[in-house]
Formats: C-alpha cells, structure tokens, sequence
C-alpha cells in the first residue's frame, strides 16, 4: 500500500540556501547544492526546492559564491537534479508556462505555482492540461485570522489575496491541480507543530493528496499530521541541524503505526 | 553504450538521461525518427495524458520507427509510466484512443475513490515481485518503488505482469514481453533500487537476437 511521505524542503534565496521563521525572518545556510545531494544520500522520498528570492539580484557576493554554475535559479536546478535519483518538485517566481516547461527541461519532475496561480487562476488549468495534474502542485501559504477564517497570503506571504484556504483549495483541485502543498505562515519556523485543524479541514473536502508544511518542531509532529489528513508531510529547518533527521523522523512515524518508507 | 530516449512533448526526461548517464551510458535524446541512429536500446518515458501522448507520438512519426527497431530488430525498449501505458491496445484517458498495441489490453482510471483513496497515485508504493521479470535480477520482494499516474494498465494476458502494487486492489507496476520492458513507477526517480532496476535493463542490451 501506499507509504507516507516524509519530505525535506529546501529554500533558495538570493542563491543561497536559508531557513526561515514566519516568512519574515532568514538565517543563511550556505551552498544551495551540497544539502539536496545529502538528501539524495538519506535516500529521502521527495524533495521540493523553492526559490523565496523577493528582491536583489540571484547571486549576492560572498565567499560561498565561487561555485561555478550557481549563477540563477535556473543553474542551481540544473546542478541538483543531476545529483537527485528522487522527485524533485521546484517551485518560486515561476508565471508562466514558458517558465513551468523550462523546469521540466532542467529537470524538475513537479512544479508549484502559487503568486501566479492566485493572480492567474487558468494558469493551474492550463498548466495540469498542458504537463498533466500529476506535475502540477500548487502551494497555499495562509494566517489564520481571528475569527478562525484562515485567509491566502502570495508573495512570500506579504499580500493576502482575500480568499479562504478552503475555497481555494477545492478550486485548485478543480482546476486540475495535482497537490496541495499547505503551509502555515503562523507556525512556520516555531516549531510548535502543524496547524492540524486545517489540515483536517481541507483533508475533507478534497480528494487530492495534501501535503502539510509549516511548525515541525519534534518527530511527533509528523505523525500528527498524518493523523489529520495529510498524505505527506514537509519541513524544512528540523532537517537541516540532525544528522539522519530523515531515518530517526521515520523511525517514530513507523512506531507510531504509520506506513513510511524505512 | 548508446540509450536514445524518445523526446515528444511529454514531460520530464533529463531525469531519465541523468540516471542514464550515471550508469556509464551515453543518452541521447531523440526529437524524430531521423535522430535514433544506431541505438542500442531505447526508453520511452513520458508523463501526461495518453492520447496526448499518442498523438505527440503519432505526429512526429514515431510509432512506426519503433515497431520497426523493438518488434522488428528486437532492441531492447523500456516504457516507463506514461511510456508503459501507451503500449496497450486502447487507452480511456478523456474519451478512448488507440494506443501502440504491442501489449493487448487496455488503460483505465484507478477506482481510487472506490477505496476512498486520492488521486494522483503519488508516492512510494511495495511492489510485489514475481519472479518472471528480467528487470529484477538482485531485488528482493516486496520492493518500494516511486509512481505518480492516475490511471493503470491492464493487460489482457496476466502473464505478461512482473510487478504487481497495491493501491486499494492490486495493478500492474511492471511488464515485460521479450524485449519490451515497461514500468508504471519511475526507476529513475527511485534512488538505488531504481538505479538497479535500469542497470538490469542496460544488461539486456546483447541478449536479444537483433
């Protein structure tokens, strides 16, 4: 049957890998190519990579710049999916389906939309007709307002779109979207656990695997959020600080009950 | 050895000459008929629609070149998800359409929803060997391989099934038949046992009768 996926998620700023904290806080990590081969080396399910890149130019000088073929987010996608024997989904900046076939090219086997899709929404329809649903995951970053509403956020979680995580996930999905991959801007980084009652929610109404993103904070986590309806489970920072976080994260899911891929 | 990979609109095939040439072989990519040249075997991949895929197929020549080099002259050919599916006789993706018919049968939607299961089939998935496949040689059973499709192959003669997965009921992960391998999963995309799954098939290259 089936297995859930644990998947790493690596983010790509101004050429530089980075982990974040609520969309609004950046500590640089360094070389943007060594992290995804180690991933490959974990032999870890998935990988999605998203260039957060807001402003200034690709490549900002410092001394971890002298790799060669590092120079755009194109270069850097290129020289990882050399080294990934596993899926890779890429996603940030893309607007087009120009620049969605040019990932494929470069060798990206899935692509995520979200600032372009929310302005655009054809463009999902376009995109899972044109590359199939199966390559076309389209990224919800949302805050959960007050009153419980959770509300979109585009642009690197700066502008809120007005619309409800809810609706706009069953739209995506009728719009032919393969994946929903759910991030929490609230949790990002706190480590405080996935935002399970939202999961829940659009776990119900969609049929789509959903793919929860945004608070891990321990290996429990992960299997919470398996318990609330999601088909694979990301994260970013835990991964980057424990040796093996990929095994050990597995271990506690498989103990748990859940069927992951040892 | 030289590996022509079939380009015809269909998705994502660096990954495919990646794992390629990561096994010693030289990939080439061929856009028509006229680019095969003397390969020494040939991978089909693809992801999207099928009768996309026939169409993109059809329109570039290709169906005919290959029946010509795989059933004809025996070269070792590889199907590899989309690549797998178009082998059948008729495919039912967006209304029903003819596929190559090397492998009698046809192409159905999962009935995930039957089993209250998602689609996309996407993710890792036990694949049930059954002894009977070339592209085995070394793997234990059950094995985790990587899918991503919505829809199966079901052919008409059981036999021709080396790998069976279970999504709700069980399916076809791979066939063989002679020279034809396909696999609905992605070896490429499925670390070391992926690698040695397409290092199996490389190693076929020489055994047939060309």
């Amino acid at each position: 049957m089936i297995k859930v996926r644990l998947i790493p998620i690596l983010l790509l700023q101004n050429g530089r890998l980075v982990r974040a904290e609520t969309f609004s806080r950046y500590q640089v990590l360094g070389n943007p190519f060594y992290e995804a081969k180690r991933y490959n080396e974990w032999s870890v399910d998935e990988l999605i990579y998203l260039n957060i890149t807001r402003s200034g130019s690709y490549v900002q000088r410092s001394v971890d710049q002298v790799l060669t073929g590092m120079e755009s987010p194109e270069a850097t996608l290129e020289q990882v999916s050399r080294t990934c024997f596993m899926p890779l989904t890429w996603g940030g900046g893309l607007r087009s389906l120009e620049d969605i076939a040019r990932c494929f090219e470069l060798g990206a086997d899935k692509i995520t939309l979200n600032t372009a899709a929310s302005a655009e929404p054809e463009l999902v329809t376009q995109a899972a007709r044109v590359f199939g649903s199966q390559a076309v995951v389209v990224s919800i970053d949302y805050r959960r307002r007050p009153d419980g509403v959770c509300g979109v956020y585009v642009r690197c979680g700066q502008e809120a779109t007005g619309r409800s995580v809810v609706e706009w996930g069953k739209e995506v999905e009728d719009r032919g979207a393969g994946e929903i991959l759910l991030t929490s801007i609230d949790n990002d980084g706190l480590a405080c656990g996935y935002d399970l009652g939202l999961i829940n929610q659009l776990a119900a109404v969609t049929s789509i695997p959903i793919i929860a993103c945004g608070g891990v904070g321990n290996y429990g986590h992960f299997v919470s959020g398996v318990e609330a309806g999601a088909s694979a489970v990301a994260a970013a920072n835990i991964f980057h600080f424990k040796e093996m976080a990929d095994r050990r994260a597995k271990r506690v899911m498989s103990k748990a009950g859940v069927n992951v891929r040892l | 050895m030289r590996i022509a990979v079939i380009e015809y609109g269909m998705g994502n095939l660096r990954s495919v000459c990646n794992a390629v040439e990561y096994l010693g072989c030289e990939s080439v990519v061929c856009g028509t008929p006229s680019d095969l040249g003397p390969a020494d075997a040939i991978i089909l991949p693809g992801v999207g629609a099928f009768p996309h895929g026939m169409k993109h197929l059809r329109e570039r020549g290709w169906p005919e070149k290959l029946e010509q080099v795989v059933l004809g002259e025996h070269k070792p050919f590889l199907g590899i998800c989309l690549g797998m599916q178009l082998l059948a006789t008729v495919g039912t993706e967006h209304g029903e359409c003819m596929g190559l018919g090397w492998i009698p049968g046809r192409v159905d939607r999962l009935p995930a929803d039957r089993f209250g299961l998602r689609l996309p089939h996407i993710g890792w998935n036990d694949v049930d060997l059954k002894g009977n496949g070339a592209l085995y040689a070394g793997v234990e059973s059950p094995q985790a391989f990587y899918f991503v499709h919505s829809y199966h192959f079901i052919p008409d003669d059981g036999s021709v099934v080396t790998g069976i997965a279970d999504y709700g009921f069980g399916f076809a992960a791979s066939v063989q038949m002679g020279n034809v391998h396909a696999t609905q999963y992605h070896p490429e995309k499925s670390h070391k046992v992926g690698l040695v799954v397409l290092r199996n098939f490389l190693k076929t290259i020489g055994t047939t009768d060309d």
